[in-house]
């Protein structure tokens, strides 16, 4: 058995201090919630159709420097087109994405998780040989590799984000599920007579789904990053749809004369990862806490 | 009319680690049990820590997957049948824990788990609240969750579960063992008296022989897996037949404040369950040991209503 | 001895499944002929081609001929500067042998000492400075961080070369944009394994002993707190494989990685297939490689799961 199956590479607690620190969690969650919100209202609050192109106004840096306009107060791109409403859609896109991959991949290890441990045997040995497999290759190489064969399609890049992480959650669920089982009230609720589907939905699940919610926080940004990283090189998220990563990627070219369109995308994956880094960090700690140090 | 008859079940572990090329070295944990449960009595099992009390309870239910033997209730076969009908048969027998605390889900309030059986079995839900009253929980009591609740408390919402589809039988593994004394005799005496009001069959398990004598109709003591000894309490108590079941009760605890102390067995630990002894299996530890017991394993034999396994027992008889 | 066997088979299986993998993901992909010829050829030369590389026989037999043509070393050949491919990717392993081996230097040189510091020092002020570096450094996008060095290092202060790999001065900020977020992640596992060894009763023996301070923590604490540090490199190493890919392309580094992303850019089956085969080779390495060391370190099993009755 590898060693991967030991070491179920948990994410590490933050320092005490910042997990105590209510501002610190506060700020997180409050970047959190805007993040959120920009996710759904994003084509409602734009100011401008984030693809309109102002072939008047291209390049303007935001307000405070020089050559700026009022009319894009926070700058255009090198086509004309508004940076605060490409941030908004290309932070729906991303957010959306993300959350989109974290929960498909979280339903389907989980799945995967509870049917290793319920059938055992084979079916044990089968799921944890691909979750082994799965965490020893890179899968972002392994991404790669498939866009580079099958192209580049929304269904293609959902089922790549999804299939990312996943096999973390199976390894969790298995393991919890295999020590929940051996508890008395699960074992108690089988001798009423109860199938195993009810004996797993309606006891085991709601009791393990602590720690299964800690590993959606550390998926989470680790999805993001994912994500925007296949747009950075231009092989996720393409023009004429925008994320994060893509509008960075694109940023990057204009770097000399125009920091800004790649710097204002770049922090604000920065300060979702990190805003998801303290909330996962606060959560464990909430959940369990002799995992705090 | 006979109720419940286990023939001759057995249940193995396995030894060790597995290692390639080799047979895993196994053991039994039960080892050709068989009994009679009457309808409306209680049959006690005595026996030492890890002699299979909890393993029998588990065969009994078919909780647990038999090596072989068979469980019938009214002639009706309990183990080797359909997963769903052996669901369906839940509600005729249930399973009473040691471990009341554990066995309940500590997400949900008392009241939810004492209807889930209920639930399960598509029930009107009202049987759970007769249940609780039952057993001496209702009101407030039972919006509790189980970490508000003391082991007696708790001990009795294990038991309201089992009621709430109301049994025929109840298997009780030490079902008293974890609560301190004066509780033990509250729950003891309210099992005594659902059995007198709802007719219910018990196979009360126990180490403790003092409570079994108190509320068993028949005692089976067991040692490594069998019984060696089954009879009427009275005729137990009165005179045991096999050297192990005496040895047994010259460690009850008497009210004598002098010899209160003596529950260890005198005769030392008993042999790993594992690696069972030749002959006889109680011969290492028996005071009346002779040279045949070393090679011939006794046989449980039937002598008028009570059996026995020990080739001293013609003599006593 | 059986224990050797075992991860033999596992390794040969892992490489026969990304092998299959690939073989069956580009043969689900369509006829090859569409992806790797000009559209406008005519079907005559399609067919041409099609038996030639031998897309006419069954299935079966092209993976076979498939799997003993890389068994023979032959990769098969870049359609789009008609090179072998094996040899192209070959000629990229040096650099981003160089690259990696750098970042990880830098990582494990950075990450271990702050994070034994930090976990000696616990609840200081040195504590708490180094966790929030190291959580600031690794919730940084790669990518980003390179970004923010070249703007700063080659646009501003313009000490540093923002692309290429012709002088070790080019090394510096690639392999420090890799090995940051490595060195934060390290330092995190080092302070935290620290800090669980040195509460464990044979430490607080040892210090009862009266051993001195160094000497605790080079004789005891480390070689335990090296246990998942080592454990999680195998696994460290793969993801920095990835995050190789985005940083090279961000400094023009020339190694595998921007051969990778053009490659799939273009969609050269061939480099992309070869490259893959490489990287299970690689990945399969390290994991034997700190598998063997985990079991040297800490013999323990694990336990199967077994079904239910019901
Ligand atoms: N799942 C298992 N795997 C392996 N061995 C087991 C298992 N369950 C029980 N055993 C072994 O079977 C023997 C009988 O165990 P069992 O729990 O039935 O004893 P018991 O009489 O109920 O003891 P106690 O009074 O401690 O509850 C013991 O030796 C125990 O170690
Ligand atoms: S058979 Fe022999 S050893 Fe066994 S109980 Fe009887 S006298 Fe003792
Ligand atoms: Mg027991």
């Amino acid at each position: 058995m590898s060693v991967m199956e030991r070491i179920t590479p948990r994410r590490l607690p933050l320092p005490r201090w910042l997990t105590r620190a209510p501002l610190a969690v506060t700020l997180a969650a409050g970047f959190m919630v805007l993040m959120l919100f920009v996710m759904v209202f994003a084509r409602v609050i734009q100011p401008y159709a984030f693809d309109y192109i102002d072939l008047m106004n291209r390049m303007a840096p935001p307000v405070p420097l020089e050559g700026s306009t009022w009319l894009h107060p926070t700058g255009t791109d090198t086509l004309g087109r508004d940076l605060f409403s490409r941030l908004l859609v290309g932070t729906q896109t991303s957010m959306l994405l993300a959350l989109l991959g974290t929960c498909l991949g979280a339903v389907l290890g989980v799945t995967l998780g509870f049917v290793a441990a319920h059938k055992g045997r084979l079916w044990d040995e089968a799921i944890m040989a691909l979750v082994d497999f799965q965490a020893a290759m890179p899968w972002f190489i392994i991404a790669l590799a498939v866009l580079a064969f099958l192209g580049n399609s929304m269904v293609i890049f959902i089922a790549i984000m999804a299939l990312y992480g996943w096999e973390t959650y199976a390894r969790i669920t298995r393991g919890l599920v295999l020590s929940a089982r051996e508890q008395g009230y699960a074992l108690a609720v089988r001798g009423l007579g109860a199938r195993p589907r009810w004996v797993y939905l309606r006891h085991i699940l709601p009791n393990i789904s602590g720690p299964l919610l800690v590993q959606l926080t550390v998926n989470f940004p680790a999805t993001i990053l994912f994500e925007t990283s296949l747009s950075f090189l231009g092989l996720g998220i393409r023009p004429p749809m925008t994320s994060l990563g893509q509008m960075l990627g694109e940023g990057r070219d204009y770097l000399i004369n125009a920091w800004w369109l790649a710097v204002v995308p770049g922090m604000t994956i920065f300060f979702i990862t990190l805003s998801m880094s303290i909330l996962g960090d606060w959560l464990r700690s909430k959940l369990d806490p002799s995992l705090e140090d | 009319m006979t109720q419940l008859v286990a023939t001759d079940l057995a249940r193995s572990y396995a030894v060790g680690r597995k290692r390639l090329w080799r047979r895993q070295r196994r053991f039994f944990a039960v080892d050709g049990v068989s009994l009679t449960l009457e309808a409306g009595q209680t049959l006690g099992i005595v026996g030492e820590s890890g002699c299979g009390k909890s393993t029998l309870s588990r065969l009994v239910l078919g909780l647990i997957e038999a090596d072989r033997g068979a469980v019938t209730l009214d002639g009706q076969d309990m183990l080797h049948v359909s997963d769903a009908a052996w669901r369906a048969q839940r509600r005729r027998m249930q399973l009473v824990y040691q471990d009341a605390a554990g066995s309940l889900d500590p997400r949900l309030t008392v009241r939810a788990q004492v209807q889930e059986p209920l639930r399960i079995h598509n029930l009107p839900l009202d049987a759970a609240e007769e249940a609780l009253i039952a057993v001496g929980l209702s009101g407030k009591m039972a919006d509790r969750y189980p970490h508000e609740m003391s082991g007696g408390q708790l001990q009795r919402v294990v038991i309201a579960r089992a009621l709430a589809l109301d049994p025929d039988v109840l298997v009780l593994d030490e079902p008293v063992s974890a609560l301190d004394v004066s509780i033990q005799a509250q729950i003891v005496n309210l099992l005594m008296d659902l059995q007198r009001d709802r007719g219910l069959t018990y196979l009360f398990v126990s180490h403790d022989l003092s409570v079994v004598r108190h509320i068993a109709d028949r005692v089976a003591v067991m040692y490594l897996g069998r019984i060696v000894e089954e009879a009427p309490r009275e005729a137990l108590f009165a005179r045991p037949l096999h050297p192990y079941t005496r040895v047994l009760m010259d460690a009850v605890p008497r009210p004598d404040p002098a010899t209160r102390r003596a529950r260890k067995l005198q005769i030392g630990d008993p042999p790993n369950p594992a690696d069972p002894p030749s002959g006889c299996r109680f011969h290492p530890r028996c005071p009346l040991a002779l040279e045949r017991c070393r090679t011939e394993d006794p046989a449980l034999r039937s002598f008028g209503p009570r059996r026995a396994a020990c080739h001293l027992v013609e003599d006593f008889g | 001895m059986r224990w050797t066997l075992i991860k033999t088979i596992r390794a040969a299986l892992t490489l026969l499944l990304v092998v299959s993998f690939v073989f069956f993901v580009l043969r689900l992909s369509g006829d090859p002929t569409y992806m790797l010829l000009p559209d406008d050829i005519d079907e005559a030369t399609r067919d041409f081609y099609r038996s030639k590389w031998g897309l006419d026989a069954p299935l079966f037999e092209q993976y076979r001929s498939y799997l003993v043509a890389l068994l023979h070393g032959d990769f098969g050949i870049s359609f789009r500067n008609n090179l072998d491919a094996f040899d192209l990717v070959w000629d990229r392993v040096p650099k981003t042998a160089l690259l990696m081996g750098t970042s990880l230097l830098i990582a494990l040189a950075m990450g271990i000492p702050l994070g034994i510091i930090a976990a000696l020092y616990r609840d200081s002020w040195l504590d708490r400075g180094v966790m929030t570096v190291s959580v600031f450094g690794f919730s940084m996008p790669n990518f980003f961080l390179g970004i923010l060095l070249i703007l700063v290092f080659s646009l501003n202060l313009r000490v540093l070369p923002s692309s290429g790999s012709d002088t070790w001065w080019h090394l510096i900020m690639p392999a420090a944009t890799l090995g940051i977020s490595y060195a934060a992640q390290f330092a995190r596992y080092t302070r935290s394994s620290m800090i669980d060894v040195l509460s464990k009763p044979y430490m607080r023996t040892a210090r009862s002993k009266g051993a001195a301070p160094a000497r605790r923590v080079n004789l005891h604490a480390l070689p335990n707190a090296a246990i998942p540090v080592v454990t999680i490199l195998g696994f460290k190493v793969g993801e920095m494989l990835g995050g190789a890919v985005v940083v090279e392309t961000v400094f023009a580094w020339p190694g595998i990685g921007r051969l990778l992303t053009s490659a799939v850019a273009t969609r050269d089956l061939a480099v992309v297939q070869c490259i893959m085969i490489l990287l299970a080779i690689t990945m399969i390495a390290a994991n034997t490689l700190t598998d063997l060391l985990y079991g040297w370190l800490d013999p323990r099993v694990r336990v199967g799961a077994k079904a239910g009755a019901r």
